[in-house]
């Protein structure tokens, strides 16, 4: 596995959410801000191994709810599930595809903000939450559909660029060739 | 061998979730602080960059339209120093009038300024962080208030160079308010709807309020944390609410909550 997706996925993710506390204009233009840690999630299930998504899962989710009002921990389980549930069948994903990535960023961005209100609100927590959330949550799930093939485009460039090519080890070696015929 | 992986990652992850969520309050504040910390120098570029187009503009303004500005400053700074000795003649009478009846004297407010530095990437919480902490003095529960001296929240955590403060229409900061009618009733404001930030619900008034739209709403002083008389907004509209019981009036804000850049903080 290449070490260096893991970093840009991590990476990613620091910018991501410190892009959320401080960029407004989402808030303003659409009434909702944009959660881009589920598509980083599709993209670290579909390109990377557990461990990413694992430390994704744990890293994002403390960075996030360190910047909020969420209690610590609480977006790291929803997250690592969508993640688990993608790694677990990536197999059977086309994952190339544009629309597959579009189809996987929309779910995984609706699942995860519920799944999460869900967990706060069994908890007790008091949220704003009204029928102006419903939009809310549309916003969040539609733009974490359309920014999943962007972020794969954009972490698979910087890969590329930055990133070293993993060694392929040939099966032919030269101490192992036969020799036919006299010398 | 690779299911049985899965299912261990998922344990491992399923425990720290566990471990972070069962922290004591404190603890949770401290991690919070110290992870938080970690963001503070792209906090500072940020601020950096969002300062230097306005600095730059600065650069191009001509020179005659600076010295206007300077002019209309040195206007308005006369304007209101006058304002500000006519405004002690009246403090030092009222300090007078007080002795006189036995009633306690006023302190008078000290601010403090503070640049908003993020806000709360969640969509179901309504809160910000500015740039000032306990090394600037600053403790839990002081109250907010917005560039032209309106309400907008109180501090709800303190770290060394930063806080938290969480805005008015959040669940977490009630305000005790009045309406300055001839009744002057009171109620107290609630949260509000989450997409529109600028209305908030003042509830618990009595049934026979007489209320009308464009009434001043300010603090009532009640509660302990908001001092009498801050300026919170404006009655919209009002209905009766459980049968006819009490009256639920929605309040447009003074301040504008989603375009805060610096605030007051207020000690007394």
């Amino acid at each position: 596995m290449n070490v260096f997706k893991s970093i840009l996925v991590l990476a990613f993710a620091f910018l991501a959410v410190f892009g959320e506390a401080t960029l407004s204009a989402p808030r303003t233009w659409l009434g909702a801000q944009i959660d881009l840690l589920p598509a980083l999630m599709v993209y670290a299930a579909l390109n990377t191994g557990l461990s990413t998504v694992a430390t994704l899962a744990v890293f994002g989710g403390v960075w996030f709810d360190t910047l909020s009002e969420n209690p610590l921990g609480i977006s790291i389980l929803p997250l690592f599930l969508v993640g688990w549930l993608i790694q677990f069948r990536r197999d059977l994903i086309l994952r190339d595809l544009t629309f597959a990535q579009f189809v996987l960023g929309t779910a995984a961005s609706g699942l995860v903000p519920l799944l999460a209100l869900l967990m706060m609100l069994s908890s007790g927590k008091e949220l704003l939450l009204g029928w102006g959330s419903l939009w809310q949550w549309l916003v969040m799930t539609a733009a974490g559909g359309v920014a999943t093939p962007f972020i794969f485009r954009v972490i698979d460039w910087f890969n590329r660029r930055l990133g070293y090519a993993e060694r392929v080890e040939s099966s032919f070696r030269l101490d192992r060739e036969i020799r036919r015929g006299r010398q | 061998m690779f299911k049985q992986k899965n299912y261990v990652a998922l344990g491992a992850v399923f425990l720290v979730a566990v471990v972070l969520l069962s922290l004591p309050t404190r603890a949770t504040a401290r991690l919070k602080l110290a992870i938080g910390s970690w963001f503070l120098p792209l906090f500072g570029l940020a601020s950096a960059g969002q300062q230097l187009p306005a600095d730059l503009a600065d650069n191009l303004l001509p020179r005659r339209e600076l010295l206007k500005e300077v002019n209309d400053l040195r206007r308005e700074n006369q304007q209101l120093k006058s304002q500000a000795v006519q405004t002690e003649t009246i403090r030092r009478e009222n300090d007078q009038l007080r002795a006189l009846f036995y009633l306690q004297r006023q302190s008078p407010w000290h601010l403090k300024l503070a640049n908003v530095i993020m806000r709360d990437p969640a969509n179901w919480w309504r809160t910000v962080r500015i740039d000032r902490g306990s090394m600037q003095g600053l403790t839990n529960n002081l109250p907010v208030l917005s560039a032209d001296g309106c309400l907008i929240g109180r501090i709800s955590s303190v770290g060394l160079t930063d806080s938290q403060v969480v805005l008015i229409g959040d669940h977490s900061c009630r305000v005790s308010a009045l309406v300055e009618n001839g009744a002057r009733d009171m109620g107290v404001i609630t949260a509000s709807d989450p997409l529109d930030t600028s209305l908030v619900e003042l509830a618990y008034l009595a049934s026979n309020v007489n209320l009308k739209p464009n009434q001043t709403v300010v603090t009532s002083g009640l509660g302990g944390i908001f001092p009498r008389g801050i300026p919170i907004g404006r009655i919209a509209d009002f209905r009766p609410v459980e049968y006819g019981l009490y009256t639920e009036a929605r309040i447009k804000l003074d301040a504008n909550l989603g375009s805060l850049e610096q605030v007051w903080v207020l000690f007394q």
